[in-house]
């Protein structure tokens, strides 16, 4: 597992609610230290950068969550590699039986694309749910990945659907299954120095599959208070073949209820296998108390939303929307 | 600390200038060019006052470097009116009184266009999703929700309605 | 000259606004805006910890900060006497802090620099050693014998961390009809607190001062509320001549009593311009607004009501523990250290009352009025209408019915309350009525029957309301001395246009419409021909600015009395050119002419050229008239919210259905501009009851202290008010105008835990604090046995 320069700074940093950024001194400018910045015209170049400035560099992709955290003052990588303009890491496309979107998709274009709120609506669900329109027009997927904040909310959806993702460095291509891709600790993944996410591939819907993502927040454009994601595989007799269960900011790592999965592998999904996994996925939630509410409130929250994203996942699985 | 020379097209007009990386969009539209029209309101990326198009795109410009805009087309609310002629959503907002202090006008006439140019018909729901991520604190967002929708309909008559080229509904 | 007849827009219309032009053009010119050649930049150091000893400040790595000129200190800002400034409250606060901190975020060292991003820069380079203290953040345990003394400073003529008690009403009597409740009637009473919360206007506060050696004028362009007060003020405290001192109040981004208080960095940029030579640029972050200026609320209250056995009201009994924070720098009329709390009789027939506050220091920011608040009318009515309700449980009564029944009746107005407030006129069952008839309320309460048995949540909730604004007359009212009159000065150019000045300011309310309309009504023009000025004190005449509704009932009525001093003259000159004395005259709007013979006459166009050019010899040439304006009273504009939820039984949250709000400001300038300011009124009425918090923990460490966890409502959690109105003109007033910007938030709050209560009461719930965030209402539900998924 590796933790980026900028989580490692985060990770030491006070990270409690309060934004008093700066114990040394006290009080925020908002104005980010200095850096340098090059960016990179295609894959094969970012790799290249990465390698030239090691630890010292950190990639700007949507910029949303990185240039916050530099206008506090609570990192400061002293090189930027900005990826905006690699357009070819931009696409979403359906072929040969899995999903492939580019790990510079903006969220607002996931939000908006007929294929993704037509065949996988829990795509839908979390894209149109992170931040506000405007954030998402820059925010990215591979980055809401790869930045592995716990309270980024496609960790737990890339987890409840099997999710592969394909990372570039120098070593070539490599593929992680999202089941290996978060550590333990927040801000921490699999990828590599020298790596890039390019990609992240997700299984076609089958015949009777349907998936959810329910998240319980303060007001809209807020971090999860919890999250639940949830999608299912039924087959012919209504008895579930596969489940994927992923919880959102309620632990220190986004989570994978594997214990509520187990649970309903084989069973008909009705209330009674519903209530016995979100049993098993709010126990498998580790929440702590903030401003985002008691933990106590989270992990009841985390049963409320697995039964809802559950019950909503055999809905869409049966033919419903 | 890298300096850059950026070239960036606003409101039609090439604009070129030197900055530190770190430099934010917003200020070097505020304080080296003296586009005063898109405000700051919040510590970074919440309030949505810095709301402006980037290669027609609603971005908070608080959230972005100045670097990053190089090679590309802002619109500022500057660029709203054209010969003397407000934009719908001028008139839209100044009709349905949905400014009141107008900090937060620029920025939500911005994130209103963008939300147009890709839905030219919403109805109240799509608009109040569509400007969620810009906050108001004197209007309660009734009389906004009511702006657009005016300027949505000025705006789709100017498209049916048979005019000389390069109309365009006043985009 | 125009004798052609003209619509005349004046009171009543919905008037589009003038000042739209410049902002929808974003050609507006707020502080930040302003540009002057050679400024520099100001940013301030502040103190991370709540309390602690300043042990050392280390500037010499800041001063080698490219860009950095200078860093001041509390010690130089000593030299000169400034390290401490005079709040509007009788105490003193620190501008930069000398030997301590009491408040995380509390001001330590200004940075000057060349650039933004250099003071930033320079800003991240000081370095202070801290020694810190036990930090004191709950106000019950500010007068333990173990507590920290927060304020040594001030030890001699306050030992504690008690800032003072004050009461007003019939202690005795009051007590006396308690005990006769307590045996033959009901008594109910009730705790509840009103959290702080912040004004948080989009803009945040900031100036620029240009001081000028040469020639002795400071310049300040400010985010004011009150720039004229903002004047004396600094000429009292930096010891500068009055005539030199230019406080320019541009265009405000929003004020809702935010930019009512002198700021330690207003202080700081006005020294750092006397000591460069340059002018100095000061804006602070969002942070450093919500964890350091002026905050609202912040009211412990325990509330009891005694009524008889049929709920009839005899007599209300309050006491208030009041969290100031640090430095009591509230801001509110001198004599009023509770503002104007003691409106919280509301609109009920109390026989008896007594009502009492206790204020302590924390270490917190501080502050205390603020917020759209009407100087504590949002806690005054917050507490009425939430303990009529735990009445009307009580008694098992509708809480529409028991209001009904103690309304003060329309007959009694003018109305003494039992704690000495003439309320000037009202109509409370009307507006009451209105409400319940828009919302069919019999209906909702059927509705809510059917849902019960099913084991739906849904609410009914009811505000009543009573705002007192319009501070106020000069023998009670004064800020920091300065009675509260405000002024209007009108003059009318020969070609018969209008320039206007008044004191008061707007941050958004639409003075230069509202006001044109008064004038425009008064002398029959359009408010084209009017234009409004307001904002610069070398030419605005004398004003106490605008917040707490005060504009329309002050300025208003002195614009409106200016107008007619002008129309008089214009009589006069009438009289003289058509050879008639006055009382042979008739006004119609734009026109004199005499009576029986209508098509002699003359416009007021043609009299102001007469002023100019064809003046009576016995009058002073020129057309023009101020009015100062003491108020005999204040006014009482009400209303009844009706508030529906829905409860989410599987997640505590709260849906608003419907918000139906009925108003009555009395006459109506522009009803379209009273709608906004509805509107928006209603947005931070539901904003405290539902979502914003400025929330410390134990360690003084400010937890909301970014938009990310000061939660501003969006167009996603604000519903679609619905609004009415009655109109009951103000008596008093020149127009029976009583201003309308702070109703809804005093209405609103209420309105919602009332419905949310409701929702819960058959299982027995009398009260759950605000804000009424999901987890809080989910705790009551589980205590219920009502969650679910």
């Amino acid at each position: 597992m590796n933790l980026s320069p900028i989580g490692l700074a985060l990770s030491t940093a006070k990270r409690s609610t309060c934004t008093c950024a700066s114990m040394k001194t006290g009080g925020d400018s908002l104005i980010p230290g200095s850096f340098d910045y090059v960016t990179a015209k295609n894959v094969p170049e970012a790799i290249a950068l990465l390698q030239q400035y090691g630890d010292d560099a950190k990639i700007l992709a949507g910029g949303h969550s990185l240039i916050p955290i530099l206008r506090y003052r609570l990192a400061s990588p002293a090189v930027l590699i900005d990826i905006n303009r690699i357009n070819s890491l931009e696409y979403i496309q359906e072929t040969d039986g899995t999903l492939h979107i580019g790990a510079l998709t903006r969220e607002a274009e996931l939000d908006s694309s007929p294929l993704i709120r037509e065949r996988y609506p829990i795509l839908h669900d979390t894209a149109r749910n992170i931040a506000d329109p405007v954030v998402r027009n820059w925010a990215t997927v591979g980055g809401n990945l790869a930045h592995a904040d716990p309270a980024n909310d496609h960790p737990a959806t890339m987890l409840a659907l099997g999710a592969l993702l394909v990372a570039q460095g120098p070593g070539g291509e490599r593929f992680i299954a999202v089941d290996e891709f978060f550590g333990d600790s927040p801000f921490e993944t699999a990828l590599q120095p020298g790596e890039l996410l390019t990609e992240i591939r997700v299984p076609a819907p089958s015949e009777r599959s349907g998936g959810a993502y329910f998240k319980l927040e303060r007001k809209v454009g807020d971090y999860a208070i919890a999250g639940v994601a949830a999608y299912v595989n039924l087959d012919a007799s209504g008895n579930v073949t596969y489940v994927g269960i992923g919880l959102t900011n309620v632990g220190p790592a986004p989570i994978k209820a594997r214990d509520a999965e187990q649970s309903l592998l084989g069973k008909p999904l009705d209330e009674n296998t519903i209530r016995r996994a979100a049993d098993l996925a709010e126990a498998a939630s580790r929440p702590t108390s903030d401003t985002r509410g008691p933990a106590e409130y989270k992990r009841a929250m985390v049963h409320t939303l697995c039964t809802r994203a559950l019950r909503k996942a055999g809905e869409r699985a049966r033919g419903g929307a | 600390m890298s300096k850059h020379t950026i070239s960036v097209k606003i409101n039609g007009t090439t604009y070129e200038g030197t900055v530190e990386a770190r430099t934010l969009l917003v200020h070097w539209l505020r304080d080296d060019l003296h586009l005063t029209g898109t405000h700051i309101g919040c510590d970074t990326t919440s309030c949505g006052a810095c709301t402006i198009l980037v290669d027609g795109k609603a971005t908070k410009s608080c959230t972005m470097f100045a670097v990053q805009a190089d090679g590309r087309e802002l619109m500022t609310v500057e660029g709203l009116e054209q010969g003397g002629k407000l934009h719908p959503l001028q008139e839209g907002f100044h009709e349905c009184h949905a400014l009141q202090c107008g900090y937060c006008t620029p920025g939500m006439m911005m994130t209103g266009l963008a939300l147009l140019r890709s839905n030219p018909n919403p109805g109240e729901e799509e608009i109040r999703v569509g400007i969620s991520g810009n906050l108001c604190r004197c209007t309660g967002y009734v009389n906004i929700v009511k702006a657009i929708k005016y300027a949505a309909e000025k705006m789709r008559e100017t498209q049916q309605t048979p005019v000389a080229t390069g109309e365009g509904g006043g985009d | 000259m125009a004798t052609e007849a003209r619509h005349v827009h004046g009171l009543g219309e919905a008037y589009k606004r003038k000042e739209d032009a410049r902002f929808i053009r974003g050609q507006g010119n707020y502080v930040d805006d302003v540009h002057l050649p050679g400024m520099l930049y100001g940013d301030i150091v502040r103190s991370p910890y709540a309390h602690a000893l300043i042990k050392h400040i280390d500037i010499s790595e800041a001063l080698k900060v490219p860009g950095v000129l200078a860093v001041i200190t509390g010690k130089d800002l000593d030299a000169a006497g400034l390290a401490w400034m005079p709040t509007l409250s009788n105490d003193t606060e620190a501008v930069l802090a000398l030997d301590r901190v009491h408040y995380q975020m509390q001001e330590v060292a200004f940075v000057v620099a060349t650039s933004r991003y250099a003071a930033a820069d320079g800003v991240a380079a000081v370095e202070v050693d801290y020694e810190p203290l036990p930090v004191l953040v709950n106000p019950k345990k500010a007068l333990d014998p173990d507590a920290p003394l927060l304020r040594p400073d001030k030890k001699d003529r306050q030992p504690t961390n008690h800032i003072y008690h004050w009461e007003t009403g019939d202690r005795a009597g009051t007590d006396a009809a308690f005990a006769e409740a307590e045996a033959n009637g009901i008594v109910v009473s009730q705790d509840m607190y009103v959290p702080r919360i912040h004004p948080a206007p989009i803009e945040t506060c900031g100036c620029v001062a240009d001081y000028h050696a040469a020639t002795g004028k400071l310049t300040v362009w400010m985010t004011s509320q009150a720039p004229h007060a903002h004047r004396t003020l600094f000429a009292i405290v930096a010891g500068l001549p009055e005539h030199r001192i230019r406080i320019i109040s541009p265009d405000v981004g929003g004020g809702f009593g935010n930019k009512v208080p002198i700021y330690p960095g207003y202080v700081c940029a006005v020294v750092a311009s006397i000591t460069t030579g340059k002018p100095v640029k000061w804006i602070e972050d969002r942070t450093e607004n919500l964890s350091s200026t002026g905050f609202g609320r912040d009211y412990h209250i325990h509330a009891e009501i005694a009524s008889d056995k049929d709920g009839n009201v005899k007599a209300l009994r309050v006491h208030t523990l009041a969290d100031h924070g640090a430095f009591d720098a509230a801001a509110q009329p001198t004599k009023f250290p509770a503002g104007l709390f003691h409106i919280c009789t509301g609109s009920y027939d109390f026989k008896k009352a007594f009502v009492e506050v206790d204020a302590v220091h924390t270490n917190k920011a501080p502050g205390g009025i603020a917020y759209r608040c009407s100087f504590r009318v949002t806690e005054a009515s917050y507490l009425i209408e939430r303990t009529m309700d735990t009445l009307a449980h009580r008694l098992g009564k509708d809480p529409a019915e028991l209001r009904m029944q103690n309304f003060i009746k329309p007959e009694a107005f003018p109305y003494r309350s039992a704690l000495d407030w003439t309320y000037d006129s009202g109509n409370y069952e009307a507006a009451l009525k209105l409400a319940m008839k828009n919302v069919d309320y019999e209906g909702l309460r059927r509705e809510q029957a059917e849902k019960r048995v099913r084991g739906e949540l849904m609410g009914i909730g009811i505000s009543s309301f009573t705002e007192i604004v319009g501070a106020g007359p000069g023998k009670h009212f004064d800020i920091a001395g300065i009675q509260m009159f405000d002024s209007c000065e009108v003059r009318v150019h020969p070609t018969g246009k209008v320039l206007a000045r008044i004191g008061v300011q707007t941050q958004g309310q639409g003075h230069e419409t509202t006001f044109a309309q008064i004038i425009a009504a008064e002398l029959g023009m359009s408010p084209d021909d009017v234009d409004v000025e307001h904002g610069d004190t070398d030419t605005a005449p004398y004003g106490l600015g605008t917040y707490a509704s005060r504009s329309t009932p002050v300025a208003g009525a002195a614009t409106a009395l200016a107008a007619r001093k002008v129309r008089d003259k214009a009589k006069k000159i009438a009289s003289y050119l058509l050879e008639v004395g006055e009382e042979d005259l008739e006004w119609e709007p734009g026109r004199f002419y005499v009576k029986g013979s209508p098509d002699k006459g003359k416009t007021i166009q043609e009299l102001a050229f007469a002023a100019y050019t064809n003046c009576p010899p016995y009058l002073e040439p020129g057309l023009e008239a101020v009015n100062y304006y003491d108020p005999p009273n204040l006014t009482y504009p009400f209303g009844s919210y009706i508030c529906i939820v829905d409860i989410d039984r599987g997640t505590g949250q709260v849906h608003i259905r419907r918000f139906m709000a009925v108003d009555d400001c009395g006459t109506i300038i522009n009803p379209m501009v009273v709608e906004g300011q509805i509107h928006g009124g209603l947005t931070q009425g539901l904003a405290p009851a539902m979502y914003e918090e400025l929330a410390y923990d134990e360690n003084g460490n400010v937890l909301s202290g970014s938009f990310q966890d000061y939660l501003i409502p969006t167009s996603m959690e604000t519903p679609s008010w619905e609004l009415d109105r009655t109109i009951t003109p103000s008596p008093h007033h020149p127009i029976g105008a009583k201003g309308v910007g702070e109703s809804p938030t005093v209405g609103a709050p209420q309105g919602i835990v009332n419905a949310v209560v409701d929702a819960l009461a058959h299982t027995g719930v009398r009260h759950i604090d605000m804000p009424l965030t999901p987890w809080k209402v989910w705790q009551v539900l589980k205590e219920k046995g009502l969650a679910t998924d």
